[in-house]
């Protein structure tokens, strides 16, 4: 499954090469089956501009996910997403009012910095105080929370965006692609190039498999343990930061929207929830799936309710289609 | 000879039963020791009426931080127990009105859907394989969406003599909510606990492969806990109502009743790896979280830093939980 291709003769197929398994076809087939769906109501669904936007908004919740799926190969999760995508966010704009001219230049490094620091501290609770991530990471997200409530009711000079977090969140600067999904495909490119080309990749795995086997075999697991969780806060801070720059303004509670749909958007992806298993191309469709159809729905002025049972729905559904774990006698 | 050998074994009973229930009473002698701070600092003292607003407050994340308790002994978790609690909430502002009689019958239909929605889960979770996390992040999307549909903005009604009993004070003294709260341990927790199918959700929890070898009703199992984690949910989400008179479809609150109650099943001794645990430690670490707060208003912390402290205190407190890497001897006893 994790591209490991023991035994056929013939050499891997194209297809498992590239990391097509049957839960991403059947993801893709989804996106396929929305999009028709779609464009049965309106022809505007396949419209490149409409397509671009989706794609645009769904950088996002992309960079979201590639973060959370690094912590979910692990078999953890991580729940202080929320307001570390908040955190990000404010460090970034407020760094502008603290460094003035160097400011400008150091908001986006210094917002992705915080988050980082976050996700260390999670790791090292679940690394070395063997806390279960659950429940360290909320309570981290608590304590985030803490701190940004007082930074903005008493010391935040600015929460204004600067003019590169908006160039980066919304301008369009090659043949109209918008720039936040190259930033989306560059950490997509990381990611798979971690994951399939080095060690601390294949050590990734393996801890999700089985930690204490990947110890055994002298992994340093409690470093990939806080590699992963430090490169999880790093993603939702800088996709706050990016966030930050499309709606031109840091404000309280923005991330509280993306954990939900980051974690269905890995998991509808065909990775793994308890860890070891799962592949990045899942996760980009799956997060395309869930951007479309949060968009498709909400065209459609579905009122909020019906949208919410559709949504839970579907993801039901598509999980009984493929996602099924092993029976209990195995 | 004898009496010896009797009152060792009487002793080693005691030793055994306090090592069992450590985490319980570890949870308990906090909540007593703050809430004892909190009495002593509070202008008014231990009045009946302090104890009831209390009380009224502390109850509903108990109730909820019971039903999260049953799925996580099997190992499982249950992330849409304050979706189903805020939908209680709805559909009891709608249904339990009129008479008394009507809202007795109201209550029952708010009780069967409660518990329909954990069955529901738990039917998604056995017979669909599916992880818990996922199934109920996703049913919890379901029911939120039905409670925006039968409560679109907040408001509605509740029977107000059911309500004022259920809330206010027996004989002028004792806090109803606190004997609902008995009630509902005495009724569903403990013939719960000794039941064939709660101790099977024990050993499910300890190690399912184990446990359906053993011949375990391992489905049944299952099922009833999700089950019942929907049906105490729903007494929260009334118990809600009687409180506020009114229903609100809210998110944050939803969302908040969910994380709190992970939190209180932690605070109280049970183990997220299933297996080992109780509901009576998850009442009292609901308890625990709720004197949080009220300690921060009598200590008139400013309201900025409230959020902070809060904060600090939850990590802390799960984070006695790596007290427990002391005791290891070998270190692949870790990654368990």
């Amino acid at each position: 499954m994790t591209g490991v291709d023991i035994g056929s003769t013939r050499g891997p197929r194209l297809a498992e090469r590239l990391g097509i398994d049957r839960s991403v076809a059947i993801a893709f087939a989804c996106i396929l089956l929305i999009l028709a769906g779609g464009a049965m109501y309106s022809r505007e669904f396949l419209s490149p501009e409409y397509l671009l936007q989706q794609l645009q908004v769904g950088a996002f919740l992309g960079i979201i996910a590639s973060g959370a799926m690094m912590v979910i190969l692990l078999g953890h999760i991580d729940l202080s997403i929320p307001w570390v995508v908040t955190l990000g966010a404010m460090m970034a704009t407020a760094m502008v009012g603290w460094g003035g001219a160097a400011g400008i230049w150091l908001c986006i490094p210094f917002g992705v910095f915080c988050g980082a620091v976050i996700g260390v501290l999670n790791g090292v609770g679940v690394a070395y105080l063997r806390l279960p991530s659950m429940i360290f990471t909320l309570g981290m997200n608590a304590v985030v929370q803490g701190l940004m409530v007082l930074h903005t009711g008493g010391f935040a000079p600015l929460d204004q965006a600067t003019p590169a977090m908006h160039f980066i969140a919304v301008q369009r600067s090659l043949f109209g692609i918008p720039n936040a999904l190259f930033v989306w495909a560059l950490v997509g490119c990381f990611v798979i190039y971690v994951l399939k080309r080095t060690a601390f990749g294949r050590a990734v795995y393996a801890v999700g498999n089985q930690e204490a086997a990947a110890y055994l075999s002298g992994v340093n697991t409690n470093r990939v343990l806080i590699g992963c969780f430090a490169f999880s806060g790093a993603m939702a801070a800088f996709a706050g930061v990016l966030l930050a720059g499309y709606s031109n303004k840091a404000y309280q509670n923005m991330g509280d929207a993306y954990l939900l749909p980051a974690i269905a958007a890995v998991v509808l992806g065909g990775t793994n929830i308890l860890g070891g298993r799962g592949n990045y191309l899942g996760t980009i469709a799956g997060v395309i799936l869930i951007t479309l159809l949060q968009s498709i729905l909400s065209v459609m002025q579905m009122p909020e309710a019906g949208r919410q049972v559709i949504y839970g729905c579907v993801i039901i559904a598509m999980l009984l289609i493929y996602g099924r774990s092993a029976k209990a006698r195995s | 000879m004898t009496t010896t050998g009797t009152r060792r074994s009487a002793l080693s009973n005691w030793r055994f039963w306090f090592a069992h229930n450590s985490g319980v009473l570890t949870a308990a002698a906090l909540f007593v020791a703050m809430f004892t701070l909190y009495i002593s600092n509070h202008s008014a003292g231990l009045t009946p009426a302090v104890a009831t607003t209390a009380a009224n407050k502390a109850v509903l994340l108990a109730l909820v931080a019971m039903a999260q308790t049953l799925p996580v002994l099997t190992r499982g978790l249950d992330l849409s127990v304050g979706m189903v609690f805020v939908m209680a909430n709805c559909i009891a502002s709608v249904i339990v009105v009129g008479t008394v009689g009507e809202g007795l019958l109201g209550i029952l239909a708010v009780l069967a859907i409660g518990a329909l929605a954990g069955f529901i889960n738990g039917a998604i979770v056995v017979w669909g394989r599916l992880q818990p996390i996922i199934t109920t992040l996703a049913t919890g999307a379901v029911y939120y969406g039905i409670s925006l549909f039968v409560r679109p903005g907040p408001g509605g009604d509740v029977q107000s003599d059911i309500a004022d009993f259920l809330t206010g004070q027996l004989f002028d003294t004792v806090p109803a909510a606190l004997v609902v709260l008995l009630f509902v341990v005495l009724v569903v927790w403990i013939p719960y606990r000794r039941s064939v199918l709660g101790r099977a959700a024990y050993a499910v929890g300890s190690n399912e492969q184990a446990a359906y070898m053993s011949g375990v009703p391992v489905q049944r199992a299952k099922l009833l806990a999700y089950t019942l984690a929907g049906l105490l949910a729903s007494v929260a989400g009334l118990m809600l109502t009687f409180n506020t008179y009114s229903g609100e479809a809210s998110a944050p609150i939803a969302g908040s009743y969910t994380l709190n109650s992970i939190a209180a099943v932690v605070i109280g001794g049970t183990s997220l790896f299933g297996g080992w645990g109780s509901a009576i430690g998850s009442i009292f670490g609901a308890f625990v979280l709720r004197t949080i707060e009220d300690l921060l208003f009598v200590f008139d912390l400013p309201p900025l830093w409230q959020p902070l402290f809060q904060g600090v205190v939850l990590l802390i407190a799960v984070s006695l939980g790596a007290l427990r890497i002391l005791r290891v001897r070998n270190r692949l006893e870790l990654f368990s």
